[in-house]
C-alpha cells in the first residue's frame, strides 16, 4: 500500500528557501507570484494492514519536526 | 574524569573535539559510535561533534537523534551529566528533544564560515563558569542549518530561565532573538552554534574557546 505524507512548515514560521524561489520566480517575470512555501512530499511503501495511527507515529517520531512542521497523510 | 564523543557517519569535528578534551584534561575521551547501545562505565561527559550526520538527511540531525546510542545520551542527560552539542552536535539535541526549538536554513540560504562575534549571556553554568557575563568572543562558525526557532513563549521562557548561553553580537543567521547557544533547563546540557574546538590553541590563532573546555572539565576533575 502506498501511502502520501507531506510535510509543511507550520504558518507563521520563516521560510527562507520558500523567499528565495519567490524571487527567483520572480526574476523569471513571474511577477504575480506573491509567496512559496518550501516542504516535503513522501512515499511510503506500507503493509496492507497499516493503520492511520501508525503513521501518524512515523510522522510525529521522525517524519516531521513538529515544532516547526505540519504533516498531512493521504492514501490511507 | 572520563569523557566521550559520540560519532556519527558524517561527523567531521569529532577529532577536533578530542583534541579539545585531551588538550585540556590530560585525558583522551572514548569515541563511541552511534550504533553502540552504552557508554563507557563511568562516562562524566559527552561531546556531540559537528558534521553532517547521516548526510542531513531528511532534516539536519534527524536521522543522529533516532540512533542507538542517543536514548543513553538522552538516559544520561537526565541523570545530569553534562553534554555539549556543537553545531550539528546542536541540531542533534534539538532534534532529539534534549533542547527546544529547531535549527532551520540559514536566513540568507548561504553557508557561513568564519568568527561569530557572540556575548556570552550567562556565565553561571557548568560550561560558561570562566567567561564573565556580557563578554565579547568570537568564535568560529561553519553552518548551513544555524538559523534557530522557536516559538515566542519557548524564547521568552529561554530568556527569563536565563537559558541563553551565547547571543551573536548582530544577525548573523536569521536565528531568533539572535541566538547562538542555549541551555536545558537543568542546566546540564548546552546546544552551540559556534565551535569552541577551534579556538583553543595557538594554531587556531584564537583562545576564545578555550575556557568552556576548562571550566566545564575543571567542574569534572
Amino acid at each position: 500500500m502506498k501511502v502520501e505524507v507531506f510535510v509543511t512548515l507550520k504558518p507563521g514560521v520563516l521560510d527562507p528557501q520558500g523567499r528565495a524561489i519567490t524571487q527567483a520566480l520572480h526574476g523569471l517575470g513571474f511577477a504575480g507570484v506573491e509567496d512559496v512555501r518550501a516542504g516535503r512530499y513522501l512515499t511510503l511503501d506500507v503493509a496492507d494492514n497499516t493503520t492511520e495511527a501508525q503513521v501518524r507515529d512515523m510522522c510525529q517520531q521522525l517524519l516531521a519536526n513538529t515544532v516547526i512542521e505540519n504533516f498531512r497523510i493521504s492514501g490511507i | 574524569m572520563r569523557s566521550a564523543v559520540i560519532v556519527f557517519p558524517g561527523s567531521n569535528c569529532d577529532r577536533d573535539m578530542a583534541r579539545a578534551i585531551e588538550l585540556v584534561s590530560g585525558h583522551a575521551p572514548q569515541m563511541v559510535w552511534h550504533k553502540d547501545s552504552e557508554l563507557p562505565a563511568g562516562t562524566d561527559f559527552i561531546a556531540l561533534p559537528g558534521g553532517f550526520s547521516y548526510g542531513d538527511y531528511l532534516r539536519s540531525g534527524a536521522m543522529a537523534a533516532r540512533s542507538p546510542i542517543m536514548r543513553v545520551v538522552i538516559d544520561a542527560a537526565a541523570r545530569g551529566t553534562p553534554v555539549l552539542g556543537v553545531c550539528n552536535g546542536f541540531q542533534v539535541l534539538t532534534e532529539a528533544g534534549l533542547l527546544p526549538g529547531a535549527l532551520m536554513r540559514n536566513a540568507g540560504l548561504h553557508f557561513l564560515c568564519k568568527d561569530a562575534p557572540i556575548r556570552v549571556e550567562n556565565s553561571q553554568s557548568i560550561f560558561t563558569s570562566r567567561y564573565a557575563a556580557g563578554e565579547e568572543l568570537a568564535i568560529p562558525i561553519a553552518h548551513h542549518d544555524g538559523n534557530y526557532a522557536a516559538d515566542a513563549d519557548t524564547l521568552d521562557m529561554l530568556e527569563a530561565d536565563g537559558r541563553i548561553a551565547f547571543r551573536y553580537r548582530s544577525d548573523v543567521n536569521g536565528s531568533a532573538r539572535n541566538i547562538a547557544g542555549i541551555l536545558n533547563a537543568g542546566g546540564n546540557v548546552l546546544g552551540m552554534m559556534p565551535h569552541p574546538e577551534r579556538a583553543v590553541e595557538a594554531a587556531h590563532g584564537n583562545l576564545d574557546g578555550l575556557r568552556l573546555f576548562e571550566g566545564l572539565l575543571g567542574v569534572l576533575a
